[in-house]
């Protein structure tokens, strides 16, 4: 039935691709929607900047800004050495960002709707952010779970908490993405279903009694707008404050 | 801010669907998302970082070097034009400081020699006062002798007449002289 809110979140296997083991791999349509936003943010930032104009046209002017926008949150949270993550953090934003606005449009598919690419985006993150500190510092990037001045007695709890709060990273990171993405389309479908169900269900007077969860989705799809940026800004900047504990493992 | 989002979606999880296919929890799908994800993710991230992001930041860089080298430029322009500000006020000031020293040295010319005209008319003027000094002294000498000349007649004549006797003309001049001296 259309007005089911889970309905959208169905995976549907375009064509198979391959089978490992018993697992199939499949082109499904998040694929499809993952690789439409490869092309359209290479687009935006190749095409749009191909004339490298002194003075940019708009679109140009859009893309700088991306470039900006990404660089100076690096630059400010992660420091200037940071600005060896920014491509990888650019990356991040802008599939997200990109993800997020395209599921906006009824019809298609939000990627970022399922825990596995969150989470695998998360585990990412957290993976380089282990790795890096590692192969940068040795065991001095343990001293990061050891803050200074804790008094002794403490000091093993203080470990463990810290500890926990770094392992609890990739969880809270991805599940942050999914459940909003997840609870906004969720509420747009529960909101137009109601559309459909007074129409069906009272005729003339639904339709017209439909004007009141109407208005509701506009309200709600510019929140939903506003949600999509953020929360691609929020992952951005929390993948930058975890590099910034990689590159400065001291505090 | 994810808490309460996260509810809304497991209340939503029983209600919405049948127990087998809540299609994000649903691990069938998932090696085939992963596996898109990892190609799409590395391919975007590849295009970024070795074409888009080169060629943004490169805009960027050089907007930013032409606008230095402008702002470096301006900079030299002004200082040059302060210079030239500086070498015309310097050179103001020095044909106001020529100016004053002709005006001065003129002035002490000019005053020198009214000074030294001044000085040749009051000598001359001295000059002239001591001759005319001079003359008068000797009038006035030549008037005392007259004087005496007269004084020693008289006296002659006043005592020829008291006495009857003539005095001699040394006794008169002698006795006239002391008078005149005394007085």
């Amino acid at each position: 039935m259309a007005a089911d809110p889970i309905h959208q979140f169905r995976i549907v296997e375009l064509f198979p691709v391959a089978h490992v083991g018993n697992a199939e791999i499949a082109f499904t349509n998040s694929a499809l929607f993952m690789f439409a936003a490869v092309i359209i943010i290479t687009a935006f930032l190749v095409l749009g900047t191909a004339k490298r104009s002194l003075v940019p046209s708009r679109l140009q002017s859009a893309a700088e800004i991306s470039y900006e926008f990404v660089a100076a949150t690096v630059r400010s949270t992660a420091g200037h050495e940071g600005m060896r993550f920014f491509p990888f953090v650019f990356t991040l934003f802008m599939f997200i960002l990109t993800v997020n606005f395209i599921g906006l449009v009824p019809f298609t598919f939000t990627v970022t709707s399922h825990i596995i690419v969150t989470a695998a985006l998360a585990i990412t993150v957290f993976l380089t952010v282990l790795l890096y500190g590692l192969f940068r510092h040795g065991f001095h990037f343990f001293n990061l779970f050891v803050p200074k001045g804790v008094p002794i007695a403490i000091l093993p709890l203080i470990v463990f908490i810290e500890v926990l709060s770094f392992v609890s990273r990739p969880i809270s990171h991805s599940v942050r993405l999914f459940a909003n993405m997840l609870a906004g389309h969720i509420t747009l479908q529960v909101f137009a279903g109601f559309i459909i169900l007074m129409g069906s269900a009272m005729g003339a007077i639904g339709w017209v009694g439909g004007i009141l969860p109407f208005g509701m989705i506009v309200i709600l799809m510019a929140l939903e707008t506003l949600v999509a940026f953020l929360q691609a800004y929020v992952f951005a900047i929390l993948t930058c404050i975890y590099l910034n504990d990689a590159i400065h493992p001291g505090h | 801010m994810a808490e309460p989002k996260l509810n809304t979606s497991t209340e939503h999880v029983p209600a919405g669907e049948h127990k087998a296919g809540f299609p994000p929890f649903d691990a069938h799908s998932f090696p085939s998302q992963l596996t898109w994800l990892v190609i799409a993710f590395v391919l975007l991230y590849v295009l970024m970082a070795k074409w888009a992001l080169p060629q943004v930041g490169g805009i960027i860089e050089s907007r930013q070097k032409r606008i230095d080298d402008d702002v470096a430029e301006a900079g030299k322009l002004k200082a040059q034009s302060d210079e030239a500000v500086a070498t015309y006020e310097k050179a103001l000031a020095d044909a106001r400081a020529n100016a004053q020293a002709i005006a001065n040295q003129t002035r002490d010319t000019q005053a020198a020699a009214a000074e030294a005209r001044r000085k040749t008319l009051e000598d001359e003027l001295n000059a002239k006062l001591a001759e005319a000094e001079k003359t008068i002294a000797a009038t006035k000498q030549a008037a005392m002798s007259n004087v005496q000349g007269i004084a020693e007649d008289a006296t002659r004549a006043i005592v020829e007449r008291l006495i009857g006797v003539a005095p001699s003309d040394k006794a008169v001049a002698d006795a006239v002289g002391g008078a005149l001296k005394r007085s």
